[in-house]
């Protein structure tokens, strides 16, 4: 009787065994590799021995010796390059920030306009799209910085809003007076906060149990502001401001940002959001039409289909790419470098020059921008993991 | 009686005369309901507070003369476009020598012929390949110089629009094939090559392109063996290059993830090897599906090589600003970035309209009806 025997283990160490060629291929690879990569860093040790470069990454503890020109934290040109690294950085993630969230509002309207019915509307949404996507980014921050730099009255002619002043030096505006009090305002708003959240988890399970659900958005605004206003109040009402005053040769006082920073946040809000148009147009209309139908056979109003049956399949299209389109604007900021405003490349490139240690600056900068996009991609696995259609 | 019997349809009555004409499809486009009449009305004001004030500029009170004088005169009224006549060669060629200019000039219709060229369906074969590689040899040979009599013109004077078309053609055809083996490494079950192929690819793609630009041209000089130097155009090519790759590696694997797995099934059982079935079986009906998505990425490509101006090579962002640096026409910088952005625009818009018509050309074969 032949029993039937498990199969004969394909482990041999012939050409003809496919698990065997796959380990040839891949130390012949490997060897490739390390061999180049041990060429090049040979030719290296030896080109810098040669020039005299110095290499390790002692230098970041050493005084930088330059000024910055805008910081968020204080720096001074005695500190050291590591806290110059810093606050470059720093500069990066606030234009990014704030460029994320313009870029979002602008780009949603623009892409929910190129699918309006007005047509006037729909090809001045489209010839924004066409013209912010056909022209490059670079070339467009040179333009505004040419806009904002040349083309606006001097400080002494600042155009001027209320206590708003706009000139060639930039944005100045009234900016309130740090005071114990506004700490009541803060705790106020996080409490108003907290119970708008409480509502709106009372208000799901409302609509749980009885199929209808109250408002929350409204509420939990009127909540936010009102914990604010009574925590405002409570802390003494502080009312200082910081108001920009008008000299004759110069605007002192109050908050302000650089020529350079409104460039840098306007070329990228406008270069990003016509991207963000065209992920938000894309996925409106990815949500089939019988959707629309079926909302409306059931009887939801305008306001309840958008809410609960096209946003949630839209969004679930749409934030994935604008993900990556956050991500680009992140790292787009790096061409800030070309008109002077000091983020990171800027900083790391003034290093560089100061201490010869390519490598090193280099290797940091990428470091950084690495950092910055797995943190977001881990981010978004998690919300496609979340988000994903439930399969039974 | 009988007549009855059968049924005579009854002609439509046309639509009531307030829905016909222009005036109804005015309304119903522009004011049916008080938001869209809001909308429209924003939308009017808008335009009437932005387009005149443009207009005037551009075109009404704009000098079309290369007249410093004149203007000078009407600086902040009108346009002076005269400043692309005076620069209009600064800013295409950049600092390539003025009596040599039909050099650069005959080696970017080269190049734009070819890539004309290779947008038709019936050139696409593997000759198309060999075509571009010896566009890029004459290309050399025409803007370098030193044979056939040509002056030598070294490469940091090359500039303006033959160092676009050059950065972002070079940078697309040398990286396809590496981009078609990191999205075959990518798939393959072979642990080692995967993993590096998936970290090169993430590693690129997650850092910008100024730091692989800065790394081009600070590292790889020190990468050389003793005594060499690289032109910092080919360090630059190269940067470029491996960035584009990564970006294009990324478009293929979606290709490539698209072929049905009963597709390699079936070539395995046929007796094809690895090889055989890649580029047999699955990288025609791979690469097909992306062609549009390749397309986009050379949009990118092209755009992107603005930045080369950074790192100081000329192209023709870099010529733009090189050009207008003069005291007497520093004041119309505008003009002549706007010039280029249109250079930029008719390409790129270009481009973008024919990827859109190839992805509906090229699905016709497979989609249902």
């Amino acid at each position: 009787m032949s029993a039937s025997r498990p199969p004969p283990k394909q482990r041999s160490w012939s050409w003809r065994s496919q698990a065997f060629r796959g380990v040839v291929y891949q130390v012949l690879a490997l060897a490739v590799l390390f061999g180049a990569l041990a060429y090049l860093l040979n030719n290296t040790f030896a080109n810098m021995r040669l020039r005299g470069i110095q290499s390790g990454f002692s230098f970041i503890l050493q005084p930088a010796g330059f000024a910055i020109g805008e910081t968020m934290i204080p720096f001074d040109s005695s500190e050291s390059y590591l806290k110059a690294y810093l606050v470059g950085l720093g500069n990066t993630l606030r234009v990014a920030i704030v460029g994320i969230v313009l870029a979002t509002l602008l780009g949603t309207v623009v892409g929910v306009g190129r699918l309006s019915r007005n047509l006037l509307v729909r090809s001045l949404c489209s010839a924004y799209v066409e013209i912010t996507r056909n022209v490059p980014l670079l070339l467009q921050l040179f333009i505004w910085y040419f806009v904002l730099t040349e083309l606006l009255p001097p400080i002494e002619e600042a155009l001027q809003a209320g206590s708003v002043f706009f000139s060639k030096n930039g944005l100045q505006y009234p900016l309130p007076l740090w005071e114990r009090g506004h700490w009541g305002t803060l705790t106020g708003m996080a409490a108003g906060l907290g119970v708008a959240v409480y509502w709106s988890r009372v208000a799901h399970r409302r609509q749980e149990s009885t199929g209808r659900m109250p408002p929350v958005w409204l509420p939990g605004l009127a909540l936010t502001v009102l914990g604010a206003v009574i925590g405002w109040l409570a802390g003494g009402a502080p009312s200082g401001l910081d108001i920009p005053e008008k000299t004759e040769i110069n605007v002192v006082g109050g908050g302000s940002v650089t020529p350079e920073y409104l460039t840098v946040l306007l070329g990228l809000t406008v270069y990003t959001a016509g991207y963000i148009a065209e992920v938000v147009r894309a996925g409106i209309l990815s949500v089939p039409f019988g959707q629309h139908e079926a909302a409306a056979s059931l009887g939801l109003s305008r306001r309840q289909e958008l809410r609960l049956v096209l946003l949630p399949q839209a969004l679930r299209v749409i934030i994935p790419p604008v993900t990556s389109q956050y991500l680009n604007l992140t790292k787009n900021s790096s061409l800030a470098v070309a008109v002077g405003y000091p983020d990171l490349v800027s900083i790391s490139s003034t290093a560089l020059n100061q201490t010869g240690r390519a490598i090193e600056c280099i290797a940091m900068v990428m470091a950084c921008y690495l950092t910055l996009s797995l943190l977001t991609s881990a981010l978004m696995n998690l919300y496609n993991a979340r988000s994903r259609l439930k399969d039974r | 009686m009988a007549s009855s019997d059968t049924f005579v349809p009854v002609a439509s009555r046309p639509p009531p005369r307030s829905e016909m004409g222009a005036l109804a499809w005015v309304r119903r486009g522009f004011f049916d309901g008080p938001g869209n009449t809001a909308l429209t009305l924003l939308t009017v004001v808008l335009l009437a507070l932005t387009v005149p004030p443009l207009l005037n500029w551009s075109v009404i009170y704009a000098v079309p003369g290369a007249d410093n004088d004149a203007c000078r005169e009407m600086y902040g009224i009108g346009a002076c476009w005269g400043v692309v006549a005076e620069k209009g060669r600064l800013i295409l060629f950049g600092r390539y020598p003025f009596d040599e200019q039909w050099r650069p000039l005959l080696a970017s219709a080269m190049v734009v012929v070819v890539l004309v060229v290779s947008c038709l369906r019936s050139f696409w074969r593997p000759a198309l390949a060999l075509a571009w590689l010896a566009v890029f040899a004459a290309f050399y040979v025409l803007m370098r110089g030193g044979y056939l009599g040509l002056t030598p013109v070294e490469t940091a004077r090359w500039g303006g629009l033959p160092l676009t078309l050059l950065l972002s053609s070079v940078s697309l055809v040398i990286a396809f094939p590496l981009a078609v083996l990191l999205a075959l490494g990518r798939q393959s079950h072979l642990p080692a090559i995967r993993t590096l192929c998936v970290l090169f690819v993430e590693v690129v793609r997650g850092v910008p392109l100024i730091s692989v630009l800065f790394m081009a041209s600070f590292i790889l000089p020190l990468f050389m063996p003793q005594g060499n130097t690289i032109d910092v155009l080919v360090r630059v090519l190269i940067g470029m290059t491996l960035f584009s790759a990564a970006y294009l590696a990324e478009v293929i694997r979606g290709g490539l993830q698209a072929v049905p797995k009963g597709q390699i099934e079936a070539a395995q059982s046929l007796g094809l090897s690895y090889w055989q079935t890649q580029r047999m079986i699955v990288l025609p009906q791979a690469l097909r599906l992306v062609v549009p998505a390749i397309v986009n990425t050379f949009i990118g490509a092209f755009k992107d090589t603005s930045l080369v101006t950074i790192v100081s090579l000329y192209d023709l962002t870099g010529a733009v600003q090189l050009a207008l640096g003069d005291a007497d026409w520093r004041k119309f910088f505008l003009e002549g970035q706007l010039f280029v952005a249109g250079v930029y625009f008719v390409a790129c818009f270009a481009m973008s309209r024919y990827s859109q018509w190839l992805e509906q050309h090229l699905n016709t074969g497979t989609r249902r009806q």
